[in-house]
């Protein structure tokens, strides 16, 4: 970033004369200080998982969930700051219960993302306001099927089969990459999940992390629910084995 | 709120005094109405003086257009048969068209009936103090196949097999109810819809003229058209009490063996 400190990073609704919005870019750097959040979209769901970095060992083990429901078939997983994602969660709730009640019908996850999207965007026009410091991952089954996107700082929206967000998202993208995700189960994709996670955890640099799973899809009649207990503990030592092997 | 308030639509306000249809099918769905519209109506009174005092009140309809097409498209594969005040429906159809070039936009894909049809109950329960306008709204969507929906004047939703509307249908629910069967194909469908609609014509004084129909199927909406001389006909009736006494021949007992 050549032009720091020449001005034109003091608000969102000024360009740099490279043409660029350095408040945006500075609401990714929010994200990129954030662990890591992934989805895969696999051939039968959706599976969010978060790497939930604990920074108190005063906190009540679950506190400040990073996934939320929007719809019973919808879930959000967010990265960047905590608040803004809660913000985001809210919005997305409010435009889509709006969108449900519009056209009567459950929202699709495109829908509501784009919605999402257009307020983000809206966020980097004012010097009234700042953008949201979150990237924000949606995953749900509609009646195109299991879809994910990803909503950023700057209102770009766009469809992946492999989503990551947050400090370690290159790694996790590698990950993702190796995967053949369109002809993976939901469980299969629970355990690379898992594994991704624990994978980009950076033990050296942060203390306590936790694994926060959710999925959405046919094991879980299409509702968007935490990962159920016992296969959520067969993904973490499962995956806690594969990292000793890894390298 | 259970039937036209006639003193409600404005002199001479355009009414789709009316017989209008919709039927699904395995493969879509028949719809049609027919074309006659009339303006307000208005009462003469005529008073006689014979026998000290006797009033009798007599309604002139006049026709504003005898080729009316009741049958409007909201969409590719959904279209409306409007009944009501022509403006209303007229002006709902409107809005809802705009809706669904909204959906289609923003979703990347044609709406479902299902969607058509509760955008018009929005507007019409929204607004039912201000709007006299019973509509069907069918089609044929990706989602649910063909499917009709019965949108009556306080704006409730029921999705049919088949629906009747219009101030003609009343003479037909029990040839409906009596002749309708599940797995038509299209040319029975058909043949249903232009009998009944034949037959509400020849009863309600407010319907009449030609019969229009659609069949909205996956491939495309096929326009028919009936002309007023081409009604099928079914009983038309007989004067009895003016008619001659026939003679009839003499009575002879039954046989019996």
């Amino acid at each position: 970033m050549t032009s720091i400190g020449t001005g034109y990073d003091l608000s969102a609704s000024t360009y740099s004369p490279d043409g660029r919005i350095f408040q945006v870019e500075y609401a990714n750097k929010a994200v990129e200080n954030s662990g890591t959040a992934i989805g895969l979209r696999v051939k039968d769901g959706v599976v969010l998982a978060v790497e939930k970095l604990v920074h108190s060992k005063l906190l009540v083990p679950g506190a400040n969930r990073r996934i939320q429901t929007i719809d019973r078939h919808i879930g959000m997983a967010s990265a960047g700051l905590l608040a803004d994602g809660r913000k985001i969660s809210q919005l997305a709730r409010e435009e889509g219960s709006k969108i449900r009640k519009m056209w009567r019908e459950p929202l699709t996850v495109k829908a509501l993302s784009d919605r999402i999207s257009l307020g983000a965007q809206a966020y980097t026009l004012y010097s009234s306001v700042r953008p949201f410091g979150v990237s924000t991952i949606f995953g749900g089954v509609d009646k195109s099927g299991p879809s994910l996107y990803i909503v950023e700082p700057s209102g770009v929206c766009l469809g992946y089969h492999g989503a990551a967000v947050g400090k370690g998202r290159q790694l996790a993208k590698t990950e993702l990459e190796k995967l053949k995700l369109s002809e993976l189960s939901m469980r299969e994709a629970v355990m690379e999940a898992a594994r991704i996670i624990y994978l980009v955890h950076d033990d050296n640099k942060e203390k306590e992390f936790e694994l926060e799973m959710t999925w959405v899809g046919d094991e879980s009649n299409d509702l968007h629910l935490p990962v159920p207990d016992d296969l959520l503990e067969e993904a973490k030592s499962r995956a806690k084995a594969a990292l000793e092997t890894f390298e | 709120m259970d039937r036209i308030d006639m003193n409600r639509l404005k002199s001479g306000e355009v009414n789709l005094g009316t017989s209008i249809m919709a039927v699904q099918f395995d493969k879509g769905v028949v719809i049609g109405a027919d074309s006659r519209t009339t303006t307000g109506s208005y009462i003469v009174r005529i008073v006689s003086r014979m026998f000290s005092m006797a009033i009798v009140a007599n309604i002139y309809i006049s026709q504003a257009n005898r080729v009316t097409d009741k049958l409007t498209h909201v969409h590719d594969r959904i279209y409306c048969c409007r009944s009501g005040s022509a403006a209303d429906t007229q002006a709902v159809a409107d809005i809802v068209h705009y809706y669904l070039q909204l959906y289609t936009q923003s979703h990347g894909s044609s709406p479902p009936v299902s969607v058509a049809a509760g955008v018009f109950q929005d507007i019409c329960y929204e607004n039912k103090d201000g709007l006299s306008a019973g509509i069907i709204v069918a089609g044929w969507d990706k989602e649910a196949g063909p499917s009709v929906y019965n949108i009556p004047l306080g704006g409730g939703l029921f999705r049919q097999p088949w629906a009747i509307g219009g101030s003609g249908s009343t003479y037909v629910y029990g040839y409906c109810d009596a002749t309708y069967q599940d797995g038509w194909g299209r040319d029975e469908t058909v043949n249903f819809v232009k009998n009944t609609l034949s037959l509400a014509m020849s009863r309600d004084g407010s319907s009449g003229g030609v019969i229009r129909m659609c069949v909205i199927t996956e491939d495309g909406v096929e326009r028919l058209f009936v002309p007023g001389d081409q009604l099928p006909k079914f009983w038309e009736g007989r004067e009895v009490l003016s008619a001659p006494v026939k003679k009839s021949l003499a009575l002879a007992p039954m046989a019996i063996e």
